[in-house]
């Protein structure tokens, strides 16, 4: 039982696909408060989400924010790399905890299911990539059980629909962030990063496949961390499942997991706009003093 | 009769034909050969293009650098081309050194559906100044007019020239009469065709594609390339002389190359294999071949199967890791192929 406590309140800049999707899963959280909702366009289809929501807006980006630094505890930049790095200073100034969805790559890289605990001290930590946070936790498991891991290569496959125009034009600095995650968390010596965008009709759900080359893989011991691993994940993604693996094809070791969505902004199959959007719920509820807890059968 | 801009991908997609394992020596030979024929443009690289190299597709022998450092120093009159998919391949990583060692033409190139991915690769081509062609793959997933949209999007990042892909092999020349149409009547910019063999209409539909209005065209040596091969660069390049198309190219020297190709770098012609025709009836990528025969062996299951429900799923290029989900479930009777779907 917890004491009733007051929710965190806590902005969006960005109105895209990834920041609307943050609001409507912000309503849902009990510990977390969205009290201005930012972008560019008032026009723009996220906005006719917040008013429907009585979520106050303003077109005037990180400047509406700057105005009222105390209202808030916790700000999303939900915009692009390279809008992070302009965002960044104005925001470590007024001390506010930054949680940034976008590949730019300043802050502390966080994968709940791995290293939540130590990004708590952090004040901007960065959601790494929708493939990122789908492949970083299994090339993580992939370090910690294997000896000589000499590479890894994650791919993953997204629908055409649910890729937005920063995404798409994104693409490069998706594949150097990915790299960089998956690389850190599992200490390959060289890693690589894939994005395809399907078009099919009707939509294809999210898929990520990591690739590891092994010298004697342990398979086992493999086996029992990733099964281990997916049930963390599916903590605070519960559309996330392993469909295939670990086995060996042709030399390479293959895990493959599918990323389903809840379904709040964008339909089921948009599984890469939950994970990291849930992922960065996750991490804003920890700063809230929330921590989800991985423990078997414990709720937080 | 109009002049036709030959590129020759052999050093390219035929490296799809041999896993990947395409030498520095047999690099060096073809380049060479086919600058003395005066082919135009010369494509060299992995099967998938630049930065391509990966267990998801398949790991190149030789590094992107030193094939292409190799095939710069044989090239004298030849033009050095290259293929690049964003997604695979970044502009700091892999665009910009390529650019450095002497890259002429740059294909960027996406799934037929997808230019928008293109527009930063195109853009950087042309701030360095060399030549940049858009590439539709897949080009049969999509009606002529949707197709033309998008070249059009690419024309406007700053492509010179939209070559549109039958990566599949899966269309009829009637099908690419009417995409071609479609692209020469939108854009101010010059069209292309590439083909794949899988139901035998390589050379036909390349002959279609000209008739349509393109006026650039790709070849292989042998066919050498992915799946059933490409069109037969030494045949199309007669058969372009004999209706009258000016090539540039000089043909005894071409079918001397084609020759040393067949002698020196091609272990296995090209052949329009059982899978290859299941392949271009599903309209699935020609470069899976390779990868659904050795998965579909490891799983005991039927590799038309595997084909027929990758086509089901609308898979493209670059998603060769779903081959192994598709033979799984179909090993674990999940998903049961009618024969009826030839059919369809």
């Amino acid at each position: 039982m917890t004491i009733a406590q007051e929710k965190i309140p806590v902005a969006i800049i960005g109105t895209g696909n990834i920041g609307t999707d943050l609001l409507l899963k912000i309503q849902r959280s009990p510990y977390l408060d969205c009290k201005l909702f930012v972008g560019r366009n008032l026009n723009s289809q996220g906005m006719s989400r917040a008013v429907a929501l009585g979520v106050p807006i303003s077109d005037r980006s990180v400047e509406a924010i700057l105005e009222t630094p105390d209202a808030f505890k916790i700000v999303f930049d939900a915009t692009s790399a390279r809008d992070h790095l302009r965002h960044w200073p104005l925001l470590k100034k007024l001390g506010l905890k930054v949680i940034d969805m976008t590949p730019s790559h300043i802050g502390k890289m966080c994968i709940p299911a791995v290293n939540m605990a130590e990004c708590l001290n952090a004040q901007n930590v960065n959601m790494v990539t929708c493939g990122g946070q789908a492949s970083a936790p299994i090339a993580y498991v992939i370090g910690k059980t294997q000896k000589d891991v000499e590479y890894i290569e994650v791919v993953s496959s997204i629908a055409s629909r649910s890729a937005g125009p920063a995404t798409r034009i994104n693409l490069d600095e998706y594949i150097g962030t990915t790299e960089s995650a998956v690389q850190e968390f599992s200490g390959a010596k060289s890693t690589k990063a894939i994005l395809n965008l399907n078009p099919a009709m009707p939509c294809i759900n999210m898929q990520t496949t990591v690739f590891a080359k092994v010298v004697n893989p342990d398979m086992d011991a493999l086996k029992v961390g990733i099964e281990a691993m997916v049930e963390r994940i599916k903590r605070y993604v519960p559309g996330y499942s392993l469909i295939v693996g670990p086995i060996i094809e042709n030399g390479r070791v293959v895990i493959m997991v599918k990323t389903l969505g809840l379904g709040d902004y964008l339909p089921k199959y948009a599984g890469n706009l939950d994970i990291i959007n849930c992922a960065a719920i996750a991490m804003a509820e920890a700063f809230a003093g929330r921590k989800i807890s991985f423990e078997e059968g414990s709720d937080a | 009769m109009p002049n036709i801009l030959v590129s020759d991908p052999t050093l390219r997609d035929g490296n799809h034909a041999v896993a990947h394992q395409l030498t520095l020596e047999s690099i060096e030979t073809y380049a060479a050969a086919a600058d003395a024929a005066h082919v135009p443009i010369v494509e060299v690289g992995h099967g998938n293009g630049l930065g391509a190299s990966s267990m998801q597709v398949g790991q190149s022998l030789v590094p992107d650098r030193e094939m292409l450092i190799a095939a710069r120093e044989k090239l004298t009159q030849s033009k050095l081309g290259i293929h690049v998919i964003p997604g695979f391949a970044t502009i700091e990583k892999d665009l910009r050194p390529a650019i450095d060692i002497g890259v002429d033409v740059v294909r960027v190139a996406c799934h037929c559906s997808e230019a928008d991915i293109t527009q930063r690769h195109i853009a950087y081509v042309r701030e360095r100044g060399k030549q940049v062609f858009g590439v539709l793959m897949m080009s049969h997933m999509l009606e002529p007019t949707r197709l033309a949209e998008e070249a059009l999007k690419m024309e406007t990042y700053g492509a010179e020239a939209i070559i549109l892909m039958d990566s599949a092999g899966a269309l009829l020349p009637p099908d690419v009469s009417s995409r071609v149409s479609a692209l020469v009547e939108t854009l101010h910019i010059s069209v292309g065709f590439h083909a794949h063999n899988n139901l035998g209409m390589a050379i036909a539909n390349s002959l279609a594609a000209l008739e349509s209005g393109a006026t650039i065209i790709d070849g292989t040596a042998r066919g050498f390339g992915a799946g059933a091969g490409n069109a037969q660069l030494e045949v199309l390049i007669a058969v372009m002389h004999r209706v009258g198309y000016e090539t540039g190219i000089d043909l005894y020297k071409m079918l001397d190359a084609a020759d040393l190709a067949e002698r020196a770098i091609i272990p296995v012609i090209p052949t329009i294999k059982s899978t290859s025709i299941v392949s271009g009836l599903a309209g699935v990528f020609s470069g899976f071949a390779k990868h659904v025969d050795r998965v579909s062996s490891k799983f005991h299951v039927d590799p038309r199967d595997v084909f027929f429900e990758l086509g089901r799923r609308g898979i493209v290029a670059g998603q060769e890791d779903l081959i192994i989900e598709v033979a799984q479930a179909l090993s674990a009777g999940e998903l049961r192929i009618e024969a009826e779907k030839v059919e369809a």
